[in-house]
């Protein structure tokens, strides 16, 4: 783990703290505090990039694509100096126009309209696997809710073959930490990387993709040629890497909240409608994705600093979704809060191309437990799981009452 | 800056201040306009920010595309000739005193 030896820009706050570290992950709010009100534009001083921890500046660079790019990778790493530790991404990892084209792909794949047929089947399985819970009355909602529900109807619905699934999640986890620094999480998991990449790189060939799933759609467009059949496995492969592990910690956080909010609960229960909210501020709230970099093509203004070209800027996207200057009671999870504008989904023309999908199993699993619960405790201890990027729990033991 | 008329479902007006070069539905969610909801937030994927635009308006508006034509079938509210997703309609001084209607939903 190599600290940078380049020095602060003049007239821009240096601070010490390392965000993917171990204390951060355990206790971000206090220091995404200290982030936001340090300035407009931070620089940190460990890895020798700037900070964005408000949300007009967050918003700002999310939404100038062409000054703050993403070819040249959306983690620390920079493309242009660095071979990239997987073969690039033709959509997360790519600007216009070349984006634009496959972007419209994936956008027409998951969009409202093919949502429609899958949410009888998601809400069926929702309502089951509460039903089974309840039964149970104490687990850990993790494992056996949270990785459990989308692992459930996510595989399918892409078209996956049964065997080998395992490798999903340690792949999600993998991409996720390869965003961050050079430190011991992301080397390990490079290190372990080999068996999950031949699974994924095998399941994103058209042979492997059942008929009428996701995958299968993408392959679809190539054939209308809207993008070469080169490029459809490459699309497959972004939805087998941010398609789970995401969702997981979204109903994760959306659990974790409810458990520890009961008169958001006790509403969520007197109107099962406002579950698609409920789970829209848990993304704003708990910010599963917690950043995500650019790179500038060129010199620009930003937050009264001139940022030179060629900068990494780390984005806090957490930071954002709490900043006071934008949110009232940011500290508060209110699912009656209008969450329009939060960054937990990114925002601009990366925003997360799959927000449909997640949304969808966010919203009727929280209308399960909505119908069917009476009660949500924390039981046990609460364990944090770490990632460079994703922020959610290894454990949370629950006990549940039926309504 | 053009400047653009909301009418809710109650026949409340809200006129608000639009920057050059942003979308309705741009100008809609960053001045608290409830009745836009906007979850793809401009990407259009999901038909949450639909509109229903003042006849006297609707030819003055840019051709809508194959996606936005796709979205505006699986919206929440009835769709109608003047159906249109406000993401899709971009401001500038030809549009100053465009006038929208709002849905009663859009989920």
């Amino acid at each position: 783990m190599s600290a940078t030896e380049k020095a602060a820009p003049a007239g821009v706050p240096s601070l010490d703290v390392d965000p993917f570290s171990t204390e951060f992950f355990e206790d971000p709010h206090a220091i995404h505090d200290v982030l936001r009100e340090a300035g407009p534009v931070v620089w940190l001083d460990k890895w020798g990039v700037y900070g964005v921890a408000r949300y007009a500046e967050v918003h700002a660079v999310l939404n100038d694509p062409l000054t703050f790019c993403s070819s040249r990778g959306v983690g620390l790493s920079d493309f242009a100096k660095e071979k990239p530790w997987r073969p690039q991404s033709i959509i997360l990892e790519a600007d216009p126009p070349a984006h634009t084209r496959t972007r419209a792909v994936l956008n027409q794949v998951l969009s409202a309209t093919a949502m429609k047929p899958l949410r009888g089947h998601f809400t069926a399985l929702a309502e089951a696997k509460v039903d089974e819970l309840l039964s149970r009355g104490s687990f850990d909602a993790i494992t056996e809710l949270a990785e459990a529900y989308p692992l459930s109807v996510f595989p399918d619905a892409l078209g996956l073959k049964q065997e080998g699934r395992e490798h999903l999640l340690p792949y999600a986890s993998l991409v996720f930490n390869a965003f961050g620094p050079p430190n011991q999480l992301r080397q390990e998991a490079i290190e372990r990387s080999a068996p999950h990449q031949a699974y994924v790189a095998e399941q994103c060939q058209r042979e492997n993709l059942a008929p009428g799933g996701f995958g299968a759609c993408i392959h679809a467009r190539a054939d209308a040629g809207d993008i070469t059949h080169e490029e459809a496995p490459l699309l497959v492969r972004s939805l087998l890497s941010a398609g789970l592990d995401t969702t997981v910690y979204g109903i994760g956080a959306a659990v974790y909240s409810l458990a520890r909010f009961p008169e958001q609960l006790a509403k969520l229960r007197s109107d099962p409608t406002l579950a698609r909210n409920a789970f829209e501020e848990a993304i704003r709230f708990e910010s599963p994705v917690q950043t995500f970099f650019r790179t500038t093509t060129r010199e620009v203004e930003l937050g009264g600093h001139t940022i030179g070209e060629d900068e990494k800027i780390l984005m806090f996207l957490g930071a954002a979704n709490r900043d006071p200057r934008r949110w009232e009671n940011p500290d508060r999870y209110d699912i009656t809060r209008r969450t329009s504008g939060h960054v937990g989904f990114g925002s601009g023309i990366h925003m997360c191309v799959g927000q449909l999908v997640a949304r969808l199993e966010g919203e009727v699993m929280l209308a399960a437990i909505a119908r069917k619960v009476g009660s949500i405790e924390i039981t046990g201890p609460v364990k944090r799981r770490y990632n460079n990027t994703l922020r959610g729990l290894e454990s949370l033991p629950i006990t549940i009452s039926p309504a | 800056m053009p400047s653009i008329t909301f009418i809710h479902p109650d026949s409340r007006r809200q006129q608000i201040e639009a920057g050059d070069g942003e979308s309705a539905m741009q100008a809609a969610t960053r001045n608290d306009v409830s009745g836009i909801l906007a979850e793809c937030g401009g990407n259009a994927m999901c038909a949450t920010c639909h509109v229903y635009v003042d006849e006297d308006w609707l030819s003055r508006l840019p051709p809508m595309g194959d996606d936005e034509d796709a979205l505006l079938d699986g919206a929440a509210a009835e769709r109608r000739a003047n159906s249109r997703l406000s993401c899709q309609i971009k401001l500038d001084a030809d549009l100053d005193g465009l006038v929208l209607n709002l849905p009663d939903r859009q989920l």
